[in-house]
């Protein structure tokens, strides 16, 4: 049965989740040299027009067609039969290609993800063909076993809300791989380079925010009150995230800065996304504040320990909040939130903090290869990355011809 | 007393402010400029209209140093910014008349350092 309401609200929703990535691509452009910001927003912003049509052509069947446990197969390809009636066994009471849109936008802002591990060196030619077979054979499946009709890790009872493990995790481990392979930026040891403008970092996170709504609460794919836990608790653990974040700082930095309190903001949105639909505010709160400590870890200690240069940290936000968020979902998880959930370990039943953990690896060891591979294929035909020379005049000049900023006039 | 003035790739700042340091020349001030040496300029497109040999970033340094610290200064900014290819930059070597130091109201030599 069609609902005018809900049909309104996953619509809304999907404009809103679409919003996250030029926001992302600011909160990342930001981060950036100026002599790259060009470089990220056109990655980010590009992403949009190549996955939104990958997505209506066979994206969205590798996904979501029934297919097997495995793979969608491309029985929707161009939208076959993905038509304007609701479909049940995603939703019922929206039509279809509403679902469709809505989760196209998921689907073009977890490469987006990525481009935080390789900015600022990565050829515009081979990021595109690395994006476009990474949306193929790693973003397709996992959204399948996870959220698809019959897929493998959705009938083991793995929790995922609003894409803890098909977004962020799987984003994160491939943005980790893509660092590791591709080498750190030149000159790096003796010159870490500071971000350009630190106001578009904020700009971006709070249209990242704004965005989230619409991710996590959407992700109810209706109008109803799973859809306000889920808005409740999103906004609620960022909240405590970002808070989090700057007090770590202060205590251990001694001042609070702004990046940290953007950073926490978006590790706490990262965490509370599959926990959303299953999480009552006060686990909210504890994931939030914890997420916090864990990506600071990440980023402050065990990056620099291990020497790869995750630009922007998109592996130590994403696939560590991730992992926090995924498991969290494991020992916070109620019944009483979300009737077709199941309960957590602190709700009395530990066998779904396992469920939880299988998932988390098995996302980390596919994505892990298949990215790897990837890599490699391009690597081979195109080459990843750009020479020496054109790394040092900047992305914006030398892969755009365009430079964002004018020193005179 | 000399004013060098050396004008160099701008991501060869780091290196060159190190090799300054390490011979013991630490004040410095630096600017970011634009300009056109023997190095092509570069190519940008806006909405099809093309624009060539466009003016370079680069950074230009202002070191004042008593005339016994010309050699030392000189042969750190080329350790730190030769890189070998066209643009690298330049380095001029003018005479200095006079160097005040605006705390101690101190003149000359005993200014600079």
């Amino acid at each position: 049965m069609l609902n005018t309401g809900d049909t309104a609200w996953v619509l809304m929703s999907s404009a809103l989740v679409l919003l996250m990535t030029p926001a992302l691509a600011f909160f990342y452009g930001g981060m950036v040299r100026r002599k790259n910001v060009l470089s990220v927003l056109m990655q980010c912003f590009i992403i949009m027009c190549v996955l939104s049509l990958h997505w209506v052509l066979f994206g969205y069947s590798i996904s979501f067609a029934p297919g097997n446990g495995f793979w969608g197969g491309l029985q929707w390809f161009g939208l076959n039969g993905v038509g304007l009636e609701p479909y049940a066994d995603y939703a019922g009471t929206i039509p279809h290609q509403a679902f469709m849109i809505f989760q196209a936008m998921f689907a073009i802002i977890t490469p987006a993800l990525i481009v935080g591990a390789f900015a600022e060196r990565m050829k515009f030619s081979a990021f595109l063909v690395f994006t476009l077979l990474w949306a193929t054979f790693v973003y397709g499946p996992l959204c399948h076993w996870v959220w698809g009709i019959g897929g493998w890790l959705r009938n083991f009872g793995a929790l995922d809300f609003a894409g803890g493990t098909v977004v962020h995790i799987n984003a994160g481990i491939a943005a980790l791989v893509t660092a590791i392979i591709l080498g750190k930026r030149s000159n790096l040891d003796k010159n870490v380079p500071s971000p350009h403008n630190m106001p578009f970092v904020v700009l971006g996170t709070g249209l990242l925010w704004f965005g989230w709504f619409g991710f996590n609460a959407g992700s109810a794919l209706a109008a109803n009150g799973l859809a306000v836990n889920a808005f409740v608790v999103t906004n609620t653990a960022a909240a405590a995230a970002g808070l989090s974040w700057a007090l770590i700082e202060w205590i251990h930095n001694g001042k609070p800065t702004i990046f940290g309190a953007c950073s926490g903001a978006v590790a706490g949105l990262v965490a509370i996304t599959p926990a959303a639909g299953f999480v009552s505010v006060l686990p909210a709160i504890a994931i939030g504040l914890l997420v916090s400590v864990f990506c600071f870890i990440a980023v402050t200690v065990i990056k620099p320990k291990f020497g790869y240069d995750d630009s922007l940290d998109a592996f130590g936000v994403h696939c560590v909040g991730g992992i926090w968020g995924a498991l969290a979902t494991g020992l916070f998880a109620s019944k009483l939130v979300n009737p077709a959930g199941a309960d957590g370990l602190f709700f009395g039943n530990p066998k779904q903090f396992l469920v939880q953990l299988m998932a988390v690896g098995v996302t980390i060891v596919y994505t892990g290869i298949t990215t790897l591979i990837i890599y490699k294929i391009v690597d081979f035909f195109i080459g990843v990355r750009v020479n020496e020379k054109q790394e040092a005049m900047g992305l914006d000049l030398t892969q755009h011809h365009e430079r964002a900023y004018t020193v005179l006039e | 007393m000399k004013l060098i003035i050396a004008i160099i790739q701008p991501h060869r700042l780091e290196e060159v402010k190190e090799e300054l340091y390490k011979a013991e020349v630490n004040l410095l001030t630096v600017n970011e400029v634009l300009g056109h040496g023997r190095q092509k300029g570069v190519t940008e497109v806006y909405r099809g209209h093309k624009e060539t040999g466009n003016l370079l970033r680069k950074i230009r340094l202002e070191i004042a140093v008593n005339d016994n610290f010309v050699d030392q200064t000189i042969k750190a900014i080329v350790k730190g910014a030769k890189t070998g290819a066209t643009g690298d930059g330049k380095i001029f070597v003018l005479d200095l008349k006079e160097c005040v130091r605006i705390r101690t109201e101190e003149r000359g030599t005993a200014a600079i350092g």
